[in-house]
């Protein structure tokens, strides 16, 4: 189906025999309604995306919140617990392992899970518009 | 000094700058090529870019520096820096992609239609960027003084030409390739020395003592003060004093010519130009604000209110600062898709939290080899002193030839991005109308805060950068994330939210430089204005736009689907990615051509 199979001007060539199917079931084209929905601004299109918008910035929140617990709570944790500023483990004090080491490898795992969740919800969103 | 190794690993360095500059620039001709680098650039390199640029000197030099002083306190400062990553990649870097906008300026016009906002955003863009830039070229005088002696109203010039020269050779699209290379060269300047100087801590290399309840000075010291200091001297200690010509009080450390002194714990004054030596086992006399005991040094400081208020202050600042910095944004419209942008994101994190993990040992081992430096306060040269303190000889040289060229890297590619970004904001606006040659502006941009370097005295490095930080919360986060995330955004209430934030930020900073000495939490947050001024930002970016309702721009729910919709629907509005898209759809570009 490249163009130069389809085009009948080169080297006398007979173009050769398309298959025609109804539907192609692993290429869905997006539905031009929907898409034409969101464009003009219909309330189907606002609902729909007014639902994506909302899905991502709620999995956003939940990970600052995750972050701000898990990584932000530690001066209160520090505060609260003074003691847990001598503690050693490994050989090395418990909070420059707290706030030297461990919190690169958490950010990077909230970073990872939010973009999976971001990627979802887009695939979810096309599901929808593409049916 | 560390001469002749150390300003041949400069010297390579730049060498290899201008190569890729010139072996990437081939093609950079128009004005877009020079200001915004072209578009697709793959994911990987874009992100070890984006690293590359935002290591600044901050980072390379002032975070160690900071540990010296702070101890354990001071890691907020790269957790900080690495978490503002994880805010952009949450809030802003897919959508504001597929905005289409280039910079900040560009997404305020696209969003909200108006003019006058553009020229205000404007303004902070290039306010943040020259806060950003003093301590960058500040730190560029340090390093060149450190290794080479050579006075910083020298050092600081020649940096700057040196920017200036990648700069306009090879403009962005050279830049990104630099950009990258630089990343690398940082990564390899801190972790082979972090690693070597380890082993040799490791095996032998230990000062041991331990008893002391401070840092000690294991070899007989002599400490040149260049700046007039105040320190604190916590036990007991003979010190050999060779006063300055002109000494300026009558205390013990400010003798007339030489004396040979013993000083009981308190604070004393030091004259600038006056040297001190130090007898080998002496505790160190420590700078005014730093923590003079290790006890102190290891623990968290969280035992008041104010130390709390800080360190959240700072967290606020860097966490939500990092999304409005110039140089930031400008790299995520090169990414081909909203998706891409993430993935960028997602890899800086990355990169930056491998980088991240060295500067602390690097601040954990200066403490004990390099102690002098306490006496100064010039702990930002801990990183380019350190490894001839512990080794010495020709592998102590070599090492700090490597963290030499590293420090020169942070500081030339943070400020050629920066310059860059500064200067595509402005000729945007200039250029549009007027015809001006984005070089005469790009000069322009790099000038105006070399001023201002060379006439401030040198404060830590983290300080200068922290308030851009803190300037970029309170301005430019508000407006992005009630941009894309809140379709009641107005313009009105953008500009109060832009003027709150800002006259916040600049008002706490004149508070800071009129009372220096002002303690409690007023003086905490006149350090560092996160705290207070970015809620306010915000509040007040809401109430107003609540107020005006009714001048909610009419294209919102357009410019929402475009933020928001899946890149493989095509809304994305720009020639370059349309082709990746299914749907092509024919609109005019508004900012670009």
């Amino acid at each position: 189906m490249t163009p130069e199979q389809g085009a009948p001007a080169t080297g006398g060539r007979r173009p050769r025999r398309k298959r025609v199917v109804l539907a192609d079931r692993r290429r869905r084209a997006p539905v031009a309604r929907t898409i034409m929905e969101l464009e003009e601004q219909t309330s189907v299109g606002e609902v729909l995306v007014g639902h994506l918008v909302r899905a991502q910035l709620r999995s956003a929140l939940l990970m600052t919140g995750l972050l701000a617990v898990g990584l932000f709570g530690l001066p209160v944790l520090f505060h609260l617990l003074p003691s847990l500023g001598d503690a050693v483990i490994f050989g090395m004090r418990v909070p420059w392992l707290l706030l030297g080491v461990f919190p690169y490898p958490f950010m990077v795992l909230l970073g990872y899970w939010y973009s999976r969740s971001a990627a979802r919800h887009e695939r979810d969103f096309l599901h929808m518009v593409e049916r | 000094m560390v001469s002749a190794t150390a300003l041949g690993g400069i010297l390579l360095v730049v060498a290899a700058t201008f190569a890729i500059g010139v072996w990437g620039a081939g093609t950079a001709r128009t004005t877009s090529d020079l200001l915004a680098a072209r578009r697709l650039v793959r994911e990987e390199r874009n992100a070890a870019a984006i690293s590359g640029e935002y290591l600044s000197a901050a980072s390379f030099l002032g975070i160690a520096g900071l540990v010296v002083k702070d101890g354990v306190d001071a890691l907020w400062y790269p957790i900080g820096f690495a978490s503002g990553y994880l805010a952009v990649l949450m809030f802003v870097a897919a959508p504001l992609r597929r905005s289409g906008a280039y910079t900040i300026p560009d997404f305020v016009e696209a969003r909200l239609d108006s003019l006058r906002l553009r020229w205000l955003s404007t303004v902070f863009v290039v306010l943040i960027g020259w806060f950003y830039l003093v301590p960058q070229f500040q730190a560029a005088g340090l390093t060149l003084q450190t290794v080479s002696g050579l006075p910083t109203w020298v050092g600081v010039p020649v940096v700057v030409l040196i920017v200036l020269a990648g700069v306009l050779s090879g403009g962005m699209r050279a830049v990104t390739l630099v950009q990258a290379f630089q990343y690398w060269v940082k990564l390899f300047a801190i972790t082979v020395p972090a690693f070597v100087l380890l082993v040799v801590y490791l095996t032998g290399g230990s000062p041991g003592g331990g008893a002391e309840p401070g840092p000690v000075f294991q070899h007989e010291t002599t400490v040149r003060v260049e700046t007039g200091v105040r320190v604190h001297v916590a036990e007991p200690t003979w010190v050999e004093v060779t006063g300055s010509p002109a000494p300026t009080g009558g205390g013990p450390l400010q003798p007339q010519g030489t004396a040979s002194v013993y000083v009981a714990p308190g604070d004393y004054d030091v004259d600038a130009g006056s040297s001190l030596r130090f007898p080998a086992g002496s505790a160190v006399p420590t700078v005014d604000g730093a923590d003079a005991d290790d006890s102190s040094w290891m623990r968290p400081e969280a035992d008041s209110p104010e130390s709390l208020v800080e360190t959240y202050s700072l967290i606020l600042a860097t966490f939500l600062g990092t999304m409005g910095l110039p140089h930031v944004l400008i790299r995520f419209y090169t990414n081909p898709s909203g998706h891409g942008a993430r993935r960028t994101a997602l890899f800086v994190l990355l990169l930056l939290g491998t980088f991240y993990l060295f500067p602390t040992l690097f601040g954990l081992l200066s403490r004990m080899f390099v102690p002098e430096l306490l006496v100064t306060g010039r702990t930002d040269a801990a990183v380019l002193l350190l490894p001839q303190a512990m080794l010495g000889g020709w592998p102590g040289a070599l090492l700090a030839a490597l963290t030499a060229a590293g420090a020169f890297a942070a500081f030339v590619s943070t400020s050629s991005g920066l310059v860059v970004s500064i200067a595509g904001v402005l000729s945007t606006d200039l250029l549009r109308d007027r015809g001006i040659d984005p070089r005469i502006v790009l000069v322009g941009t790099a000038l105006v805060p070399v001023g201002v370097a060379l006439v401030l005295p040198p404060h830590d490095l983290y300080r200068g950068v922290g308030m851009a930080f803190a300037l970029a919360a309170a301005t430019f986060c508000p407006l992005l994330v009630l941009g894309i995330w809140w379709r009641g955004l107005t313009a009105a209430g953008a500009a109060a939210g832009l003027l709150t934030g800002g006259c916040a930020v600049l008002l706490a900073l004149a508070g800071g430089v009129a009372l220096p000495e002002a303690g409690g939490i007023a003086g905490v947050l006149m350090r560092q204005p996160a705290l207070l001024a970015v809620p306010a930002a915000f509040a007040v970016t809401v109430l107003v736009s609540s107020a005006t309702r009714g001048q909610v721009p009419d294209g919102v729910g357009r410019i929402v689907l475009r933020m928001h919709a899946p890149d493989r629907l095509g809304f994305l509005d720009d020639p370059a990615t349309r082709a990746r898209g299914r749907k092509a759809k024919a609109q005019e570009g508004r900012h670009r051509r």
